[in-house]
This record gives structure tokens, C-alpha cells and sequence, in this order.
């Protein structure tokens, strides 16, 4: 697998982020910061889907699994920068501000769009999940024995 | 065959009016909405993304509603839309070691790193109708504790440790896609997964059990069953790597099947391989069992000819859609098809009338 680790490519770390994060998220913590720069279309944002693949046996050879749906649009700002967005479901509004973040990351602004955006919804985001596995911990099963033979 | 009928245009178009109102059904009662049925209807709307192939929530309820809960009906339509999407890639395989895992049982190990975690299941539940549901839809919050943070292992790696089960050696040949190829046999094991993940839940269930009751018997364990989302990874030509385009939820299923040696493997134990769309557990178990039922050639064991070994047999039937708009197509106007038969039965009775009265005679 061409394994490009996020840790060292810090632009797939973002652009995972933005594709799962919850409908309408984004939007609302970019527009609280900053109003929306200009931009022109590359891709004007288009609804498809991707098929998912899985492994025979978990490791095994590849197999299609089914498809999900993504939505997926590229622009350019007028200082030249690309943005593009990758993002799950059927989200034209969530596409374009999901590119938008991604283009003003490569500008001066990236630090702001950092603490403004992307960390609040990592940070929302980690909350969800981390609520999900506390509840799944709650389930796990405390064996105690009753009665043993050798020992 | 049918032929194109004119008329009934009218009779069509008020039937589909009163279909819309009967779906709505009584207007005193509360419509549902799609965020309901996805929220409390999720089993549904999970069996709807996996056997429609498609992993859309919203999309799916939309469906559940529009089929008034004909889950097959709702099947139909998501294939259908399906079709009108563009595919803009295919994904890496998906990684089920770093599932956020809801649940995971293992009923062949009691003590397994990562621990049992049995999750939201209707397990040792009494089954009896919970009457409070009828009256309001208060609930107490679940319970949380500390949860221990990592990857939770597969079972199966235990296993190989003592090279007591057979590999899933890692591969990277290109599968098959029966969506856009017809499928046809011999079919691989990566084809036979597709068309199983995406087959009809009651079928697959009714094959799994016949293995289980001694046709074409394999003595399944559930070595492994868990639940939880995994990321999705594509690569985007444009970029040059892969990104997460999202996340699903899967269940996944391992058996560990007993095994005593063929000609070509010794004894050791098998595997079987269920994964499927959504928390949809008795489809994933259904799948591994008829995935390892159909692995008999590869592991050269004997066809004793059961219809869960029968690749052919259980790969074309094994859709719901193409079964229930075969099925459902003789319904429709067949007048001059059985103008014929008439025809025919009518000239048969007259010959075989007429040879009576021939017979008599003599």
C-alpha cells in the first residue's frame, strides 16, 4: 500500500477530518471566523460514489464490498491556491467549505483555520467517539470463576 | 412474454395516487420523517445499505419510507439509484484491525486481549413486548466506563501463532466487480464475498442453517464477531495519496471451522468470512458459513452435493432483486403467452378426447 502516514502528510489528516466530520459542522465553525473568500470552481461540486473494498478473511485478497456516496468539488482562490474536498454522503454545501478549508491551509491563514475549525472538530469529533467506547467498555464482560479444578 | 398493452393509463395513474395516500396512511397520526426512521428504524435502514449495496443512511430511510417498509421495495429503489451515480473510485480495503469496535465477542476464547464486549445487542434479552415503548420514549442514559484505548486484535492471529488455522495471505490482485461485469462461473472467492455481503438476508440465513443441520456440515465456531466503524481510505489522482473520504460501519464475522486434512491441506482449522454493511449480524454469520460451505473445492474436500457447496446455485439465487422482479414479472399481462397455452390445452383435450372416442370404439 502506498502509505503516505498523516502524521507526515498533515494535508491527508485534514482532509480525513473534513470528510467525516458531522453535516454542517464545518460550515458553521468557518463562518463564525472569517467571511467566505472569493474562489472559482475547478469542480463545481458533484454527488458519486466510491466502492469500498475489503479483504477475504480480513488480510487476505481484496473484494468489493458495496458502495458509499461522497460528494466532491475543487476551487481556486483568487491568490491561486487549490482546494479540494473528498467528503462522505450527499453534501454539496459541507463539499465546497471542505475545500475551502483546504485551499486557505496552504495560505498565511492556515493557523487561524486551525485553531478555528479543524481543531474544535477534531475536538468534537474525539468527544463522540471516545463517548461511543466508554459505552462499548461498559459492556465488557467480567469473567470470575466459580469453581476450577487443578489449581 | 408480454407484449405493450394500451390503455389503463388512468387506472395506473389513480392506482399510484392511492398508493401515496395509503402510505400516509391515517392523516391524524404524526408523519415520519426520514432523521426518525434513520434513527430508530437503523437495523432496517442497515439491512436496506447492505443488500442495496449502497452506504447512504439518509438515502436508505428515504427508501424504508417510500416503500412503506417493504424492505425489498426499498432494496429495489436504492439500486436503482444506484445506477444514476458516478463512480469516482474504488477504495483501499478497508483495515477491520483498527475498528472502533461497539461490540466484539468471541465464542471460542474466553479470555482474549481486547476482552468480550457484548455492545447494544438484543442478546439475553427475554424477548417479551416492552409495553413502556408504547407509552413514551424515555430512556436511561447507558452506562460508561473507562475504555482502553488501541487496536483491538483479530482472533484469528492467535490462531496462526500455532499455525493451528490456515492464512488469509495478504494479496493485492484486483477484484472482480459483479456490478459491472455480469457474474459468471467458475466465480472466485473475491466475486462469490460480493454477491454474499449484497444477497438476500432470508436466503443466506436458510443456506447457513442447512449447513449447520448437516447439509454439507463444516462445524462452524464463531471464532470472532465484531461491530464498529472503520475509515475509509481512496486515492485521489489529483493529489497523489490517499485520504479518508469517510467512515462505515461493518460487521464482521470469522468462523473457525473444524477440518480434518484433504489431499491438499492438513488438518487444521478453516475459515470462513463474513462482512457486511451496518450492524447486521445475523447476515454476516449467515455469510461466513455459506462462504466457508462454498470454499470446498480450494480446500479439496468432497461435494457431497449440498446446496450450500452448489456455487452456481446459491450465487443466482441469492439476489433479492433479480429474484423478485423474475418472480414478479409473471404478474404482469402475459394475454397472448397464454392465449397459446389456451390454444395448446384446448387442441391437447380435443386429441386426446378425440383418441378416446377412438379407443372406445375399437
Amino acid at each position: 500500500m502506498k502509505e503516505t502516514v498523516s502524521e507526515n502528510n498533515p494535508r491527508k489528516a485534514w482532509m480525513g477530518l473534513l470528510a467525516k466530520a458531522p453535516e454542517g459542522r464545518v460550515a458553521a465553525l468557518f463562518d463564525a471566523e472569517i467571511s467566505r473568500p472569493a474562489f472559482t470552481w475547478l469542480r463545481a461540486p458533484e454527488i458519486g460514489s466510491a466502492m469500498v473494498r475489503a479483504r477475504a478473511g480480513a488480510t487476505g485478497a481484496p473484494f468489493n464490498l458495496g458502495e458509499m456516496t461522497i460528494t466532491r468539488c475543487a476551487l481556486t482562490l483568487e491568490t491561486g491556491e487549490v482546494g479540494h474536498s473528498y467528503i462522505q454522503g450527499r453534501r454539496k454545501a459541507d463539499a465546497e467549505v471542505a475545500a475551502l478549508v483546504d485551499a486557505l491551509m496552504q495560505t498565511p491563514m492556515a493557523s487561524r483555520m486551525r485553531e478555528a475549525v479543524l481543531e474544535p472538530l477534531e475536538a468534537g469529533m474525539a468527544t463522540m467517539k471516545a463517548a461511543r467506547a466508554a459505552k462499548a467498555a461498559a459492556t465488557k464482560v467480567d469473567f470470575f470463576t466459580m469453581t476450577r479444578g487443578e489449581d | 412474454m408480454y407484449v405493450a398493452v394500451k390503455g389503463g393509463e388512468r387506472a395506473i395513474e389513480n392506482a399510484h395516487a392511492w398508493l401515496a395516500e395509503e402510505r400516509r396512511g391515517n392523516m391524524d397520526v404524526a408523519e415520519l420523517s426520514i432523521a426518525q426512521i434513520r434513527e430508530q428504524l437503523s437495523l432496517a435502514v442497515n439491512r436496506v445499505m447492505a443488500e442495496g449495496s449502497l452506504y447512504d443512511p439518509d438515502l436508505a430511510a428515504l427508501a424504508i419510507k417510500q416503500a412503506r417498509g417493504d424492505l425489498i421495495e426499498a432494496i429495489f429503489l436504492i439500486r436503482a439509484y444506484r445506477t444514476t451515480l458516478p463512480r469516482f473510485g474504488a477504495s483501499e480495503p478497508v483495515d477491520t484491525r483498527i475498528m472502533a469496535c461497539d461490540r466484539r465477542i468471541s465464542a471460542t476464547f474466553k479470555d482474549l486481549p481486547g476482552g468480550q464486549v457484548l455492545g447494544p445487542t438484543f442478546d439475553y434479552t427475554h424477548r417479551l413486548l416492552d409495553f413502556k415503548l408504547a407509552a413514551d420514549g424515555e430512556v436511561s442514559k447507558a452506562p460508561s466506563r473507562d475504555a482502553e484505548t488501541g487496536t483491538v486484535p483479530h482472533v484469528t492471529e492467535f490462531l496462526n501463532r500455532e499455525g493451528l488455522i490456515e492464512e488469509a495471505p495478504h494479496d493485492d490482485t484486483p477484484p472482480p466487480d459483479l456490478t459491472r461485469e455480469p457474474l459468471e462461473m467458475p466465480a472466485d472467492r473475491a466475486l462469490r464475498l460480493q454477491a454474499l455481503t449484497r444477497a438476500d438476508e432470508g436466503f443466506t440465513l436458510g443456506l447457513a442453517y442447512s449447513t449447520q443441520r448437516g447439509y454439507g456440515r463444516n462445524h462452524a465456531f464463531v471464532g470472532e464477531l465484531r461491530i464498529g466503524s472503520v475509515p475509509v481510505e481512496m486515492d485521489i489522482p489529483e493529489l497523489g495519496f490517499a485520504v479518508e473520504i469517510g467512515e462505515v460501519i461493518l460487521t464482521e464475522c470469522e468462523t473457525v471451522n473444524q477440518f480434518t486434512g484433504s489431499k491438499t491441506e492438513p488438518p487444521q482449522f478453516t475459515r470462513g468470512y463474513g462482512l457486511v454493511f451496518g450492524q447486521t449480524e445475523r447476515k454476516a454469520i449467515s455469510m461466513a458459513l455459506v462462504d466457508r460451505a462454498l470454499r470446498w473445492e480450494e480446500l479439496g474436500e468432497d461435494n457431497v452435493g449440498a446446496p450450500a457447496q452448489d456455487a452456481e446455485f446459491v450465487l443466482y439465487h441469492a439476489d433479492n432483486i433479480q429474484a423478485t422482479g423474475f418472480l414478479e414479472h409473471i404478474k404482469l399481462p402475459h394475454y397472448v403467452d397464454f392465449q397459446s397455452e389456451l390454444e395448446l390445452v384446448r387442441k391437447l383435450r380435443r386429441e386426446a378426447g378425440a383418441q378416446q372416442v377412438q379407443e372406445a370404439a375399437e
